[in-house]
């Protein structure tokens, strides 16, 4: 028999129970338009989450001291004192896949311009903090290395401090401001930087020399992180591993010993906080998967019910010169056509729905063509895999028993 | 035309039901020729409709022989008698058995949509010829449900020309109409017969309807109990002509 034939007699079946075949889909219609959005909506927060590292520098290390345990006690990051200026010192000698280091020392408190008072982080950085962070200045000149061996008291301020700080809007640059009573020049502002992709505002940050904040403010010789910058976004694998084995010599470390710090690349950053969004949308698309499969189901179930209801039609059919093939595939097909048709118009819907996510709620989100294609795939699976036991009943039946059935 | 088309030998066929066997037929033996007419009468179980069955290939004997156009049936697979069927029976069954909710021409369609060797367009062209043997052409695209009775059983009548059968086996065709409506069916089967040579076995417990066709098979609990010619067949046209015209009935004579 004719493809054709058979899909046009599938086709009519279907029409011909229209509300039927559409609360039959239903089930299709849901999981196919669920995992179009759910992959949609993950793959888009995945995309969004790497372009927001990729603002933070891309070739950017971060090396952070490991959060030793001491008689139980477990300390905080500021209190571990494993890195210091001999780490920078060794970082600066013979760097071959590293091009800029940079300590950070960061210190919460309250900032005050006359009657105007902001609650803030002070960070003590090199100057070349600001390349290690492609942080360009808006305004003003960056801080120089003399001014880190002087522990000159100037300052870079972000966007979010100077309006708290200077709500009428005037030019900051070369006024003074006050932390923990100690006077600091402004002589630059720093470009707007937006929310990390932890969500913290970035803009809400003061940057001094490190040595102005650990000698005049915290009194103390160690560093809370170094941050380094590989010579280039491929380099920076062979750059962390440069930076483990400098700091392992610096720290004298044996083979015995365990790294008493750690460092983080962009790359692994990006894995590590998408990896939670990725482990929700598979969980999404499982259970988008299963509601597939009922739907599946419910596609089985109502083709035995079409091929009980239409046994006379089928007797007669085989008593005309139908062969069992050309029955098994009348009834497969129009399996496969309500999967089908139930795909599509799930994809439509999922797609839809996804537009209009980014649309009103504004999050990020981006229809993959293989997640389409797939759905599409795995519902013809389904009408195949769901269709072919009621398919295969109708087939077997004998035509003058079917033409006597009432 | 006198070339042998069914020839059945010692026919038995048994159904068995726990332990009880029913003998539907019971050592039957006859020929048919090309061009005959047949019609197969006896009382209520005495086996005709599982005699059709058989010389349609819808059933298989438990023992004996049919050889169908010197073909032996009972050598054929399932799909070859698919074929078989398809390509040289039809059948008119009692109760119509028409596809509801589907047109008259496509419902006459239906047995070359098992046949790859028509297009669409000749399906239809045949389609609507075997809808003009039947006098149903203007009704073409009318459903089965705004069709009456007799209506519907020219359009299966229709379809089961469509093919071209060498044989057309009907079941009680008029079983469900009143003698009127059955003689103007009467009137085609003998046109098929005459006309177009086409060799028809006919199953009726109505001995006037018989009597329309040149011999006459008699069963009695599976065997044959008679066989005989008809000397005095009647003619279905000229019994209509002689029946009173009912008002608001649009006769089927062209
Ligand atoms: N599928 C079946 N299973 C069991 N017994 C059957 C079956 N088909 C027919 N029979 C039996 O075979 C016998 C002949 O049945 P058949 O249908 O051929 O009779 P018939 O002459 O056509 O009767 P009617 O005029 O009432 O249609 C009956 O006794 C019937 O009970
Ligand atoms: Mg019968």
């Amino acid at each position: 028999m004719r493809l054709s034939n058979l899909l046009r007699i599938a086709w009519r079946a279907i029409i011909r129970n229209k509300m039927r075949t559409l609360l039959t889909m239903l089930g299709i219609i849901i999981g196919v338009a669920a995992v179009i959005a759910m992959t949609a909506i993950g793959q888009g927060s995945k995309q969004s989450i790497e372009g927001q590292i990729k603002t933070m520098g891309s070739n950017m290390i971060m090396i952070v001291p490991l959060s030793n345990v001491q008689g139980g006690v477990r300390l905080d990051n500021s209190s571990v004192q494993s890195l210091d200026e001999n780490d920078i010192t060794a970082l600066q000698k013979q760097p071959v896949y590293i091009n800029a280091v940079s300590p950070v020392v960061s210190v919460k408190g309250q900032v005050i311009n006359g009657a105007n008072n902001w609650s803030t982080t002070i960070q003590g950085v090199y100057p070349d903090f600001l390349f290690i962070r492609s942080w360009p200045l808006k305004d003003g000149v960056a801080f120089t290395n003399r001014d880190v061996k002087s522990a000159a008291k100037v300052c870079l301020v972000g966007l979010t401090v100077i309006a708290n700080l200077f709500p009428d809007g005037e030019d900051v640059i070369g006024k003074s401001i006050r932390f923990k009573n100690i006077p600091f020049k402004i002589i630059g502002v720093l470009s707007k930087k937006g929310d990390n992709s932890f969500g913290q505002d970035q803009d809400d940050m003061i940057l001094t020399p490190v040595t102005t904040v650990q000698k005049r403010i915290l009194a103390t010789t160690y560093y809370q992180y170094i941050y380094a910058s590989a010579i280039d976004e491929k380099s920076t694998d062979s750059a962390s591993a440069e930076v483990e084995q400098v700091l392992r010599k610096s720290h004298r470390l044996t083979a015995s010993n365990e790294n008493d710090f750690t460092v983080r690349t962009q790359a692994q950053l990006v894995s590590m906080l998408t990896s939670t969004s990725s482990i929700l949308t598979i969980l999404l698309t499982v259970i988008a998967g299963i509601s597939l499969v009922v739907g599946g189901i419910g596609i089985m179930n109502i083709m035995y019910v079409s091929v009980t209801e239409r046994t006379k039609e089928i007797g007669l059919r085989m008593s005309l010169g139908a062969r069992g093939r050309d029955i098994l595939m009348q009834f497969l097909i129009e399996a496969i056509l309500i999967s089908i048709t139930g795909g599509l118009i799930g994809i439509i819907i999922g797609i839809t729905s996804t537009k209009a996510v980014t649309l009103f709620l504004h999050w990020p989100t981006a229809v993959s063509e293989s997640s389409v294609l797939l759905s599409f795939l795995v519902c013809f699976i389904t009408g195949v895999f769901f269709g072919y036991y009621p398919a295969l009943k109708a087939s077997k039946l004998d035509p003058i028993e079917a033409l006597r059935y009432e | 035309m006198d070339s042998v088309i069914v020839d059945i030998k010692n026919l038995k066929r048994e159904f068995k039901i726990g332990e009880e066997t029913v003998k539907a037929l019971n050592d039957v033996s006859f020929t048919i020729k090309t061009g005959e007419f047949i019609t197969i009468m006896g009382s209520s179980g005495s086996g005709k409709t599982t005699l059709l069955n058989i010389l349609g290939c819808l059933e298989k004997p438990t023992q004996g022989q049919y050889l169908l156009d010197g073909t032996d049936v009972s050598k054929l697979s399932k799909n070859e008698l698919a074929r078989l069927r398809n390509k040289k029976l039809g059948f008119v069954f009692q109760s119509y058995n028409l596809l509801a909710r589907t047109s008259a021409i496509e419902n006459v369609e239906l047995p070359l949509l098992y046949n790859n060797e028509f297009s669409a367009s000749e399906r239809k062209e045949k389609a609507i010829k075997a809808l003009e043997a039947v006098k149903l052409k203007d009704r073409m695209y009318h459903l089965p449900s705004q069709l009456s009775g007799g209506q519907q059983q020219r359009v299966a009548i229709a379809r089961a020309l469509i093919n071209d059968p060498v044989m057309i086996l009907a079941d009680e065709a008029t079983g469900n109409l009143d003698s009127r409506t059955s003689y103007e069916i009467m009137e085609l089967i003998q046109e098929l017969n005459d006309v177009h040579g086409k060799t028809i076995v006919f199953v009726t417990h109505e001995p006037d309807i018989a009597l329309f066709s040149k011999r006459t098979i008699t069963l009695k609990d599976g065997k044959i109990l008679k066989d005989a010619i008809n000397t005095n067949i009647g003619n279905a046209k000229a019994v209509l002509e002689k029946l009173p015209a009912p008002e608001e009935f649009s006769t089927t004579t062209a």
